[in-house]
Protein backbone atom coordinates (compact mmCIF):
# COMPACT_ATOMS: atom_id res chain seq x y z
CA UNK A 1 0.00 0.00 0.00
CA UNK A 2 1.58 3.72 -1.02
CA UNK A 3 -0.51 6.21 0.59
CA UNK A 4 -0.36 10.17 1.36
CA UNK A 5 -1.06 9.19 4.97
CA UNK A 6 1.08 9.09 8.31
CA UNK A 7 -0.69 6.37 10.68
CA UNK A 8 -3.64 4.50 9.18
CA UNK A 9 -5.62 4.56 12.18
CA UNK A 10 -5.68 8.45 11.83
CA UNK A 11 -6.21 9.05 8.21
CA UNK A 12 -9.45 10.36 9.21
CA UNK A 13 -8.29 13.31 11.76
CA UNK A 14 -5.29 13.93 9.92
CA UNK A 15 -7.78 14.91 6.60
CA UNK A 16 -10.08 17.01 8.72
CA UNK A 17 -7.04 19.66 10.08
CA UNK A 18 -6.71 19.54 5.99
CA UNK A 19 -10.05 20.64 5.58
CA UNK A 20 -10.24 22.85 8.55
CA UNK A 21 -6.51 25.07 7.04
CA UNK A 22 -7.85 25.29 3.59
CA UNK A 23 -11.28 26.12 3.96
CA UNK A 24 -11.77 29.35 6.23
CA UNK A 25 -15.82 29.11 5.54
CA UNK A 26 -15.54 25.80 7.11
CA UNK A 27 -15.15 25.29 10.89
CA UNK A 28 -14.41 21.84 12.13
CA UNK A 29 -14.82 20.40 15.32
CA UNK A 30 -11.91 17.76 15.96
CA UNK A 31 -13.20 16.25 18.85
CA UNK A 32 -16.71 15.32 17.65
CA UNK A 33 -15.46 15.10 13.85
CA UNK A 34 -18.20 17.24 12.55
CA UNK A 35 -17.64 19.70 9.68
CA UNK A 36 -19.74 22.91 10.00
CA UNK A 37 -20.46 26.42 8.53
CA UNK A 38 -17.74 28.84 9.59
CA UNK A 39 -21.36 31.44 9.53
CA UNK A 40 -24.46 29.52 11.22
CA UNK A 41 -27.40 30.25 8.78
CA UNK A 42 -30.11 32.73 10.05
CA UNK A 43 -32.72 31.80 12.57
CA UNK A 44 -36.19 30.16 11.78
CA UNK A 45 -34.43 28.04 9.04
CA UNK A 46 -34.43 24.29 8.62
CA UNK A 47 -30.90 22.82 9.31
CA UNK A 48 -29.81 19.86 7.18
CA UNK A 49 -27.32 17.48 9.00
CA UNK A 50 -25.65 14.18 7.27
CA UNK A 51 -22.56 12.14 7.60
CA UNK A 52 -21.20 8.99 7.03
CA UNK A 53 -18.19 6.94 6.93
CA UNK A 54 -14.77 8.86 4.87
CA UNK A 55 -13.42 7.59 2.19
CA UNK A 56 -16.27 9.10 -0.59
CA UNK A 57 -14.90 12.53 -0.53
CA UNK A 58 -15.71 15.33 -1.05
CA UNK A 59 -19.20 13.90 0.06
CA UNK A 60 -20.32 15.16 2.55
CA UNK A 61 -17.86 17.37 4.72
CA UNK A 62 -17.43 18.72 1.26
CA UNK A 63 -20.74 20.09 0.64
CA UNK A 64 -21.42 22.14 3.94
CA UNK A 65 -22.13 25.72 3.10
CA UNK A 66 -24.69 28.14 1.95
CA UNK A 67 -27.18 26.47 -0.53
CA UNK A 68 -26.32 22.71 1.28
CA UNK A 69 -25.57 21.15 3.92
CA UNK A 70 -25.08 22.60 7.52
CA UNK A 71 -23.41 20.14 9.41
CA UNK A 72 -21.49 16.74 8.03
CA UNK A 73 -20.43 14.44 10.94
CA UNK A 74 -17.52 12.08 9.37
CA UNK A 75 -17.15 8.19 10.66
CA UNK A 76 -13.85 6.38 10.35
CA UNK A 77 -13.06 5.39 6.77
CA UNK A 78 -16.48 3.24 5.18
CA UNK A 79 -17.90 2.84 9.24
CA UNK A 80 -20.64 5.10 9.82
CA UNK A 81 -20.39 8.07 12.21
CA UNK A 82 -21.92 7.26 16.25
CA UNK A 83 -24.55 9.10 17.62
CA UNK A 84 -22.38 11.42 19.49
CA UNK A 85 -21.71 12.94 16.65
CA UNK A 86 -24.99 13.21 14.91
CA UNK A 87 -26.33 14.67 18.43
CA UNK A 88 -23.61 17.48 18.96
CA UNK A 89 -24.14 18.66 15.18
CA UNK A 90 -28.14 18.74 15.56
CA UNK A 91 -27.81 20.62 18.54
CA UNK A 92 -25.47 23.63 17.01
CA UNK A 93 -26.97 23.83 14.25
CA UNK A 94 -30.70 23.48 15.02
CA UNK A 95 -32.06 27.26 14.25
CA UNK A 96 -35.25 26.62 15.64
CA UNK A 97 -36.80 25.45 12.63
CA UNK A 98 -35.68 21.53 12.98
CA UNK A 99 -33.46 19.56 11.83
CA UNK A 100 -33.25 17.19 8.45
CA UNK A 101 -31.04 14.01 8.88
CA UNK A 102 -29.87 12.67 5.14
CA UNK A 103 -29.01 9.59 5.70
CA UNK A 104 -27.46 6.73 3.27
CA UNK A 105 -29.22 3.62 3.34
CA UNK A 106 -26.78 1.15 5.04
CA UNK A 107 -27.80 -0.99 7.76
CA UNK A 108 -25.17 1.13 10.47
CA UNK A 109 -25.67 4.76 8.95
CA UNK A 110 -29.22 4.00 9.45
CA UNK A 111 -29.11 2.73 13.12
CA UNK A 112 -26.53 5.39 14.31
CA UNK A 113 -29.01 8.31 12.82
CA UNK A 114 -32.05 6.86 14.29
CA UNK A 115 -30.45 6.63 18.04
CA UNK A 116 -29.06 9.82 17.55
CA UNK A 117 -32.88 11.38 16.65
CA UNK A 118 -34.12 9.63 19.84
CA UNK A 119 -31.81 10.96 21.93
CA UNK A 120 -32.28 14.58 20.11
CA UNK A 121 -36.14 14.17 20.52
CA UNK A 122 -35.95 14.46 23.97
CA UNK A 123 -33.54 17.55 24.12
CA UNK A 124 -36.67 19.28 22.30
CA UNK A 125 -35.00 19.95 18.70
CA UNK A 126 -37.48 18.33 15.84
CA UNK A 127 -36.03 16.08 14.01
CA UNK A 128 -36.68 14.50 10.71
CA UNK A 129 -34.97 11.91 8.65
CA UNK A 130 -34.73 11.29 5.11
CA UNK A 131 -33.04 7.89 4.10
CA UNK A 132 -31.41 7.78 -0.09
CA UNK A 133 -31.40 4.38 -1.69
CA UNK A 134 -31.25 4.67 -5.12
CA UNK A 135 -28.86 2.22 -6.48
CA UNK A 136 -30.48 0.01 -8.40
CA UNK A 137 -28.02 -3.16 -8.25
CA UNK A 138 -29.63 -4.36 -5.19
CA UNK A 139 -32.36 -6.38 -6.22
CA UNK A 140 -35.11 -8.34 -3.93
CA UNK A 141 -35.11 -5.57 -1.63
CA UNK A 142 -37.47 -8.02 0.58
CA UNK A 143 -34.66 -10.09 1.59
CA UNK A 144 -31.32 -7.29 1.31
CA UNK A 145 -31.22 -4.34 3.64
CA UNK A 146 -32.24 -2.70 0.59
CA UNK A 147 -31.09 -0.62 -1.98
CA UNK A 148 -28.17 1.28 -1.20
CA UNK A 149 -27.84 4.91 -1.21
CA UNK A 150 -25.56 6.40 -3.76
CA UNK A 151 -25.48 8.93 -6.03
CA UNK A 152 -28.53 11.07 -5.17
CA UNK A 153 -27.38 11.84 -2.27
CA UNK A 154 -25.43 14.19 -4.02
CA UNK A 155 -28.45 15.81 -5.91
CA UNK A 156 -30.41 15.41 -3.33
CA UNK A 157 -28.22 17.88 -0.57
CA UNK A 158 -27.94 20.32 -2.89
CA UNK A 159 -31.60 20.76 -3.97
CA UNK A 160 -33.24 20.14 -0.30
CA UNK A 161 -30.20 22.21 0.94
CA UNK A 162 -31.80 25.57 -1.70
CA UNK A 163 -35.29 24.62 -0.33
CA UNK A 164 -33.92 25.13 2.88
CA UNK A 165 -31.99 28.36 2.49
CA UNK A 166 -35.03 29.66 0.78
CA UNK A 167 -36.94 29.01 4.29
CA UNK A 168 -39.20 26.22 3.56
CA UNK A 169 -40.07 24.33 6.49
CA UNK A 170 -39.38 21.05 8.31
CA UNK A 171 -42.30 19.31 6.79
CA UNK A 172 -41.89 20.80 3.27
CA UNK A 173 -38.23 20.18 3.07
CA UNK A 174 -38.60 16.26 4.27
CA UNK A 175 -41.60 16.25 1.36
CA UNK A 176 -38.94 17.60 -1.03
CA UNK A 177 -36.16 15.11 0.28
CA UNK A 178 -38.29 12.38 -0.14
CA UNK A 179 -39.36 13.50 -3.83
CA UNK A 180 -35.90 13.55 -4.81
CA UNK A 181 -35.44 10.08 -3.85
CA UNK A 182 -37.90 8.76 -4.98
CA UNK A 183 -37.10 10.26 -8.68
CA UNK A 184 -33.30 8.87 -8.27
CA UNK A 185 -31.80 5.99 -9.45
CA UNK A 186 -27.94 4.72 -10.04
CA UNK A 187 -25.90 2.46 -11.19
CA UNK A 188 -21.97 2.01 -10.67
CA UNK A 189 -19.20 -0.13 -11.66
CA UNK A 190 -15.61 -0.49 -11.12
CA UNK A 191 -12.23 -1.33 -12.64
CA UNK A 192 -10.06 -1.47 -9.67
CA UNK A 193 -10.92 -2.14 -5.73
CA UNK A 194 -10.15 0.42 -3.38
CA UNK A 195 -7.45 -0.01 -0.32
CA UNK A 196 -9.06 0.80 2.71
CA UNK A 197 -6.01 2.49 4.59
CA UNK A 198 -6.60 0.24 8.09
CA UNK A 199 -7.09 -3.02 6.12
CA UNK A 200 -3.45 -1.92 3.84
CA UNK A 201 -5.24 -4.39 0.80
CA UNK A 202 -7.01 -4.44 -1.68
CA UNK A 203 -10.95 -4.90 -1.21
CA UNK A 204 -11.37 -7.43 -3.81
CA UNK A 205 -9.46 -8.50 -6.25
CA UNK A 206 -10.35 -7.83 -9.99
CA UNK A 207 -8.03 -8.94 -12.79
CA UNK A 208 -6.92 -6.57 -15.73
CA UNK A 209 -9.80 -8.19 -17.88
CA UNK A 210 -12.58 -7.60 -15.95
CA UNK A 211 -14.77 -4.89 -14.53
CA UNK A 212 -17.41 -5.65 -11.35
CA UNK A 213 -20.71 -4.20 -12.50
CA UNK A 214 -23.03 -2.75 -9.78
CA UNK A 215 -20.73 -2.15 -7.55
CA UNK A 216 -21.12 0.38 -4.34
CA UNK A 217 -19.09 2.80 -2.44
CA UNK A 218 -17.22 0.88 0.17
CA UNK A 219 -15.84 -2.11 -2.53
CA UNK A 220 -18.24 -4.40 -1.43
CA UNK A 221 -19.30 -6.89 -4.63
CA UNK A 222 -21.75 -5.76 -7.58
CA UNK A 223 -24.17 -7.85 -9.60
CA UNK A 224 -21.76 -9.54 -11.54
CA UNK A 225 -18.16 -9.83 -13.14
CA UNK A 226 -17.94 -9.21 -16.87
CA UNK A 227 -15.07 -8.89 -19.30
CA UNK A 228 -13.84 -5.16 -20.06
CA UNK A 229 -15.61 -3.69 -22.96
CA UNK A 230 -15.53 -0.33 -24.64
CA UNK A 231 -17.04 2.75 -22.74
CA UNK A 232 -20.16 2.64 -25.37
CA UNK A 233 -20.90 -0.52 -23.87
CA UNK A 234 -20.00 -0.05 -20.18
CA UNK A 235 -22.68 2.83 -20.85
CA UNK A 236 -25.51 0.89 -22.18
CA UNK A 237 -24.80 -1.63 -18.95
CA UNK A 238 -25.29 0.91 -16.68
CA UNK A 239 -28.18 2.94 -18.28
CA UNK A 240 -30.57 -0.17 -19.10
CA UNK A 241 -31.12 -0.96 -15.35
CA UNK A 242 -31.93 2.50 -14.58
CA UNK A 243 -34.32 2.72 -17.51
CA UNK A 244 -35.72 -1.04 -16.60
CA UNK A 245 -36.46 0.43 -13.02
CA UNK A 246 -37.61 4.15 -13.72
CA UNK A 247 -39.81 5.96 -16.35
CA UNK A 248 -37.56 8.78 -17.27
CA UNK A 249 -39.42 9.75 -20.50
CA UNK A 250 -41.97 11.85 -18.95
CA UNK A 251 -40.34 15.12 -18.20
CA UNK A 252 -36.61 16.66 -17.56
CA UNK A 253 -33.72 14.53 -16.26
CA UNK A 254 -30.89 15.67 -14.66
CA UNK A 255 -27.89 13.27 -15.65
CA UNK A 256 -25.29 12.69 -13.01
CA UNK A 257 -21.97 10.74 -14.22
CA UNK A 258 -19.79 10.61 -10.88
CA UNK A 259 -16.35 9.40 -10.85
CA UNK A 260 -15.56 6.75 -8.13
CA UNK A 261 -12.20 8.25 -7.39
CA UNK A 262 -9.59 6.94 -9.36
CA UNK A 263 -10.81 7.42 -13.06
CA UNK A 264 -9.71 10.67 -14.83
CA UNK A 265 -12.02 13.20 -15.84
CA UNK A 266 -10.97 12.64 -19.51
CA UNK A 267 -13.09 9.53 -19.24
CA UNK A 268 -15.68 10.30 -17.16
CA UNK A 269 -16.56 13.12 -19.60
CA UNK A 270 -15.87 10.15 -22.42
CA UNK A 271 -18.29 7.96 -20.55
CA UNK A 272 -21.14 10.95 -20.10
CA UNK A 273 -20.77 11.52 -24.27
CA UNK A 274 -21.90 7.92 -24.69
CA UNK A 275 -24.85 7.94 -21.64
CA UNK A 276 -26.01 11.49 -23.37
CA UNK A 277 -25.91 9.93 -27.05
CA UNK A 278 -28.05 6.78 -24.91
CA UNK A 279 -30.33 9.21 -23.41
CA UNK A 280 -30.85 11.04 -26.68
CA UNK A 281 -32.00 7.35 -27.95
CA UNK A 282 -33.96 6.68 -25.33
CA UNK A 283 -35.95 9.95 -25.72
CA UNK A 284 -34.54 11.57 -22.55
CA UNK A 285 -34.37 14.91 -22.09
CA UNK A 286 -31.79 16.01 -20.07
CA UNK A 287 -32.23 19.78 -18.30
CA UNK A 288 -28.66 19.87 -16.06
CA UNK A 289 -25.50 17.37 -16.15
CA UNK A 290 -23.28 16.82 -13.70
CA UNK A 291 -19.66 15.47 -14.20
CA UNK A 292 -17.10 14.67 -11.93
CA UNK A 293 -16.08 12.62 -8.51
CA UNK A 294 -18.60 14.12 -6.11
CA UNK A 295 -19.20 10.53 -4.21
CA UNK A 296 -16.33 8.50 -4.40
CA UNK A 297 -14.54 5.01 -2.94
CA UNK A 298 -11.21 5.80 -2.27
CA UNK A 299 -9.30 5.18 -5.25
CA UNK A 300 -11.12 3.27 -6.74
CA UNK A 301 -11.60 3.58 -10.47
CA UNK A 302 -14.51 3.70 -12.17
CA UNK A 303 -18.06 5.22 -12.16
CA UNK A 304 -21.66 5.81 -11.45
CA UNK A 305 -24.47 6.80 -13.51
CA UNK A 306 -27.18 8.65 -12.15
CA UNK A 307 -30.68 10.06 -13.26
CA UNK A 308 -33.14 11.74 -11.17
CA UNK A 309 -36.62 13.08 -12.49
CA UNK A 310 -37.36 16.43 -11.81
CA UNK A 311 -40.01 19.25 -12.51
CA UNK A 312 -39.72 23.00 -12.86
CA UNK A 313 -39.95 23.37 -8.91
CA UNK A 314 -37.23 20.75 -8.46
CA UNK A 315 -34.79 22.45 -11.26
CA UNK A 316 -35.40 25.93 -9.97
CA UNK A 317 -33.78 24.57 -6.71
CA UNK A 318 -30.68 23.14 -8.70
CA UNK A 319 -30.07 26.22 -10.29
CA UNK A 320 -29.83 28.41 -6.57
CA UNK A 321 -26.45 29.60 -5.53
CA UNK A 322 -24.62 27.12 -3.52
CA UNK A 323 -21.10 27.62 -2.64
CA UNK A 324 -19.51 24.53 -1.03
CA UNK A 325 -16.18 23.46 -1.53
CA UNK A 326 -17.53 20.36 -3.48
CA UNK A 327 -20.08 22.48 -5.34
CA UNK A 328 -20.14 26.34 -6.57
CA UNK A 329 -22.23 28.51 -8.35
CA UNK A 330 -24.28 31.12 -8.99
CA UNK A 331 -23.06 32.46 -5.32
CA UNK B 1 -31.32 -15.01 47.60
CA UNK B 2 -28.57 -17.69 47.07
CA UNK B 3 -28.67 -18.27 43.63
CA UNK B 4 -29.27 -14.62 42.37
CA UNK B 5 -26.92 -12.72 40.25
CA UNK B 6 -25.49 -9.53 41.57
CA UNK B 7 -23.50 -6.47 40.49
CA UNK B 8 -20.11 -7.90 40.85
CA UNK B 9 -20.78 -11.21 38.81
CA UNK B 10 -22.35 -9.22 36.14
CA UNK B 11 -19.68 -6.75 35.41
CA UNK B 12 -17.34 -9.81 35.89
CA UNK B 13 -19.46 -10.68 32.52
CA UNK B 14 -18.45 -7.55 30.90
CA UNK B 15 -15.24 -8.05 31.34
CA UNK B 16 -14.81 -11.57 30.33
CA UNK B 17 -16.29 -10.81 26.98
CA UNK B 18 -14.08 -7.67 27.09
CA UNK B 19 -11.49 -10.15 27.20
CA UNK B 20 -13.47 -12.98 24.13
CA UNK B 21 -13.77 -9.69 22.08
CA UNK B 22 -10.05 -9.51 22.41
CA UNK B 23 -8.81 -12.80 21.83
CA UNK B 24 -11.38 -13.30 18.83
CA UNK B 25 -10.41 -10.15 17.42
CA UNK B 26 -8.66 -11.74 14.40
CA UNK B 27 -11.16 -14.47 14.06
CA UNK B 28 -13.90 -12.13 13.92
CA UNK B 29 -12.23 -10.14 11.30
CA UNK B 30 -11.33 -12.89 9.56
CA UNK B 31 -15.62 -13.86 8.87
CA UNK B 32 -16.79 -10.29 8.42
CA UNK B 33 -14.12 -10.12 5.52
CA UNK B 34 -15.95 -13.03 4.00
CA UNK B 35 -19.40 -11.83 3.74
CA UNK B 36 -19.05 -7.87 5.28
CA UNK B 37 -16.55 -5.04 5.39
CA UNK B 38 -14.04 -6.70 7.51
CA UNK B 39 -14.11 -4.26 10.62
CA UNK B 40 -16.35 -6.48 12.98
CA UNK B 41 -13.35 -7.29 15.33
CA UNK B 42 -11.39 -4.06 15.15
CA UNK B 43 -15.40 -2.07 15.90
CA UNK B 44 -16.21 -5.13 18.61
CA UNK B 45 -12.35 -4.12 20.57
CA UNK B 46 -12.92 -0.55 20.33
CA UNK B 47 -15.93 -0.93 21.73
CA UNK B 48 -15.42 -3.18 24.51
CA UNK B 49 -11.69 -1.62 25.75
CA UNK B 50 -14.18 1.84 26.42
CA UNK B 51 -16.73 -0.40 28.19
CA UNK B 52 -13.96 -1.57 30.37
CA UNK B 53 -12.03 1.68 31.03
CA UNK B 54 -15.69 2.40 32.39
CA UNK B 55 -16.02 -0.71 34.73
CA UNK B 56 -12.66 -0.01 35.67
CA UNK B 57 -13.45 4.04 37.12
CA UNK B 58 -16.82 2.82 37.89
CA UNK B 59 -17.60 2.82 41.84
CA UNK B 60 -19.85 -0.86 42.68
CA UNK B 61 -20.75 0.49 45.79
CA UNK B 62 -22.99 3.09 44.33
CA UNK B 63 -23.77 1.64 41.03
CA UNK B 64 -27.39 -0.27 40.18
CA UNK B 65 -27.53 -2.24 37.90
CA UNK B 66 -29.58 0.46 35.51
CA UNK B 67 -26.95 2.98 35.93
CA UNK B 68 -24.12 1.07 35.07
CA UNK B 69 -25.60 -0.67 32.28
CA UNK B 70 -26.62 2.43 30.80
CA UNK B 71 -23.58 3.74 30.66
CA UNK B 72 -21.54 1.16 29.08
CA UNK B 73 -24.48 0.91 25.89
CA UNK B 74 -23.71 4.31 25.63
CA UNK B 75 -19.89 3.86 25.94
CA UNK B 76 -20.36 0.76 23.47
CA UNK B 77 -22.61 3.34 20.83
CA UNK B 78 -20.37 6.21 21.26
CA UNK B 79 -17.32 4.16 20.36
CA UNK B 80 -18.17 1.57 17.72
CA UNK B 81 -20.22 2.87 14.90
CA UNK B 82 -21.44 1.03 12.25
CA UNK B 83 -24.17 -1.79 12.79
CA UNK B 84 -22.35 -3.46 15.97
CA UNK B 85 -22.57 -0.96 18.07
CA UNK B 86 -26.13 0.66 18.45
CA UNK B 87 -27.34 -2.95 18.46
CA UNK B 88 -24.80 -4.24 21.35
CA UNK B 89 -25.19 -0.65 22.83
CA UNK B 90 -29.12 -1.20 22.83
CA UNK B 91 -28.83 -4.82 23.85
CA UNK B 92 -26.88 -3.35 26.69
CA UNK B 93 -29.08 -0.24 27.27
CA UNK B 94 -32.24 -2.82 27.36
CA UNK B 95 -30.62 -4.94 29.90
CA UNK B 96 -29.84 -1.86 32.36
CA UNK B 97 -33.42 -0.50 31.90
CA UNK B 98 -34.52 -3.50 33.07
CA UNK B 99 -32.41 -4.25 35.44
CA UNK B 100 -33.35 -0.67 36.76
CA UNK B 101 -32.52 0.09 40.33
CA UNK B 102 -31.65 -3.19 41.74
CA UNK B 103 -28.14 -4.17 42.29
CA UNK B 104 -28.96 -8.26 41.92
CA UNK B 105 -31.25 -9.98 39.87
CA UNK B 106 -33.21 -13.49 40.80
CA UNK B 107 -33.11 -16.19 38.12
CA UNK B 108 -35.96 -14.73 36.45
CA UNK B 109 -35.05 -11.21 36.72
CA UNK B 110 -31.80 -12.75 34.23
CA UNK B 111 -34.45 -13.95 32.07
CA UNK B 112 -36.55 -10.67 31.79
CA UNK B 113 -33.20 -8.49 31.69
CA UNK B 114 -32.13 -10.60 28.85
CA UNK B 115 -35.32 -11.11 26.94
CA UNK B 116 -35.37 -7.24 26.92
CA UNK B 117 -32.21 -7.13 25.36
CA UNK B 118 -33.09 -9.51 22.65
CA UNK B 119 -35.95 -7.09 22.30
CA UNK B 120 -34.01 -4.06 21.90
CA UNK B 121 -31.67 -5.86 18.71
CA UNK B 122 -34.75 -7.12 17.26
CA UNK B 123 -36.47 -3.63 17.23
CA UNK B 124 -33.24 -2.13 16.15
CA UNK B 125 -32.00 -4.47 13.13
CA UNK B 126 -35.54 -4.95 12.28
CA UNK B 127 -34.34 -9.29 12.10
CA UNK B 128 -35.50 -12.16 12.55
CA UNK B 129 -34.33 -15.50 13.38
CA UNK B 130 -33.14 -17.00 9.84
CA UNK B 131 -31.65 -13.83 8.79
CA UNK B 132 -28.39 -14.88 9.79
CA UNK B 133 -27.57 -11.88 12.21
CA UNK B 134 -26.75 -11.79 16.04
CA UNK B 135 -30.74 -13.17 16.54
CA UNK B 136 -29.48 -16.67 15.21
CA UNK B 137 -27.30 -16.71 18.64
CA UNK B 138 -29.12 -14.86 20.96
CA UNK B 139 -32.69 -15.84 20.75
CA UNK B 140 -31.83 -19.72 21.28
CA UNK B 141 -30.07 -18.82 24.34
CA UNK B 142 -32.26 -16.72 25.85
CA UNK B 143 -35.12 -19.18 25.21
CA UNK B 144 -33.08 -22.19 26.28
CA UNK B 145 -32.13 -20.24 29.53
CA UNK B 146 -35.46 -19.67 30.63
CA UNK B 147 -36.69 -23.38 30.00
CA UNK B 148 -33.71 -23.93 32.18
CA UNK B 149 -34.99 -21.88 34.76
CA UNK B 150 -38.37 -22.84 34.52
CA UNK B 151 -36.98 -26.81 34.98
CA UNK B 152 -35.46 -25.27 38.04
CA UNK B 153 -31.95 -25.04 37.09
CA UNK B 154 -29.37 -23.51 38.70
CA UNK B 155 -28.47 -20.37 37.06
CA UNK B 156 -24.41 -21.64 36.47
CA UNK B 157 -26.30 -24.79 34.57
CA UNK B 158 -28.65 -22.58 33.20
CA UNK B 159 -26.56 -19.80 31.54
CA UNK B 160 -24.18 -23.14 30.63
CA UNK B 161 -27.19 -23.95 28.49
CA UNK B 162 -27.61 -20.92 27.15
CA UNK B 163 -23.78 -20.87 26.05
CA UNK B 164 -24.16 -24.01 24.51
CA UNK B 165 -28.10 -22.75 22.35
CA UNK B 166 -25.93 -19.59 21.80
CA UNK B 167 -23.10 -21.61 19.59
CA UNK B 168 -25.50 -23.83 18.25
CA UNK B 169 -27.36 -20.62 16.66
CA UNK B 170 -24.44 -18.71 15.58
CA UNK B 171 -23.04 -22.70 13.65
CA UNK B 172 -26.48 -22.82 12.26
CA UNK B 173 -25.83 -19.33 10.40
CA UNK B 174 -23.57 -21.13 7.92
CA UNK B 175 -25.33 -22.39 5.50
CA UNK B 176 -28.07 -19.83 6.15
CA UNK B 177 -28.09 -16.83 3.67
CA UNK B 178 -28.12 -13.37 4.82
CA UNK B 179 -31.42 -11.07 4.63
CA UNK B 180 -29.87 -8.19 6.99
CA UNK B 181 -26.69 -5.95 7.12
CA UNK B 182 -24.56 -5.78 4.37
CA UNK B 183 -23.76 -9.20 3.74
CA UNK B 184 -27.36 -9.26 2.09
CA UNK B 185 -26.22 -7.69 -1.16
CA UNK B 186 -23.97 -10.70 -1.54
CA UNK B 187 -27.34 -12.61 -1.94
CA UNK B 188 -26.71 -16.53 -2.43
CA UNK B 189 -22.88 -15.92 -1.99
CA UNK B 190 -23.10 -15.31 1.74
CA UNK B 191 -24.26 -19.04 1.96
CA UNK B 192 -21.30 -21.23 3.87
CA UNK B 193 -20.37 -18.58 5.96
CA UNK B 194 -20.54 -18.55 10.16
CA UNK B 195 -22.04 -15.40 10.46
CA UNK B 196 -19.43 -12.39 12.40
CA UNK B 197 -22.48 -11.33 14.35
CA UNK B 198 -23.58 -13.81 15.56
CA UNK B 199 -20.46 -15.37 16.57
CA UNK B 200 -19.37 -12.72 18.72
CA UNK B 201 -22.82 -13.20 20.12
CA UNK B 202 -22.10 -16.39 21.13
CA UNK B 203 -19.20 -14.66 22.77
CA UNK B 204 -21.64 -13.18 25.07
CA UNK B 205 -23.20 -15.50 26.12
CA UNK B 206 -20.09 -17.84 26.86
CA UNK B 207 -19.01 -14.63 29.13
CA UNK B 208 -22.15 -14.79 31.09
CA UNK B 209 -21.61 -18.89 31.61
CA UNK B 210 -18.09 -18.48 32.35
CA UNK B 211 -18.64 -15.06 35.18
CA UNK B 212 -21.39 -17.17 36.96
CA UNK B 213 -19.75 -20.63 37.05
CA UNK B 214 -16.52 -19.53 38.48
CA UNK B 215 -18.99 -17.74 41.02
CA UNK B 216 -20.58 -20.71 41.55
Amino acid sequence: MKKLINDPDEVVADALRGIDAAHPELRVDHEHKVIYRAEPKTDGKVALVSGGGSGHEPLHGGFVGPGMLDAACAGEVFTSPVPDQMMAATTEVDRGAGVLHIVKNYTGDVMNFDMAAEFADGDDVRVETVVTDDDVAVTDSLYTAGRRGVGVTVLLEKIVGAAAEEGTDLDGVKEIAERVNAGGRSMGLALTSCVVPSAGEPTFDLADDEYELGIGIHGEPGRERLPMAPAAELAQRLLTPILDDHDFTDGPTIAFLNGMGGSPLLELYLMYGEVRRLLDEAGITVARSLVGNYITSLEMAGCSLTLLAVDDDLLRLWDAPVSTPGLRWGA
Amino acid sequence: MSDAVDLEELVDWLRRFDDRIQDERAHLTKLDSAIGDADHGANMARGMTAVRELLDESDLDEATIGGLFKQAGMALVSKVGGASGPLYGTFLLRFGSSGGDRTNLDAAGLVDALDAALGGVVARGKAEAGDKTMVDAIEPAVAALREAIEDEATVAAATATAARAADAGRDATEPMRARKGRASYLGERSEGHVDPGATSSALLFRALADALESAG
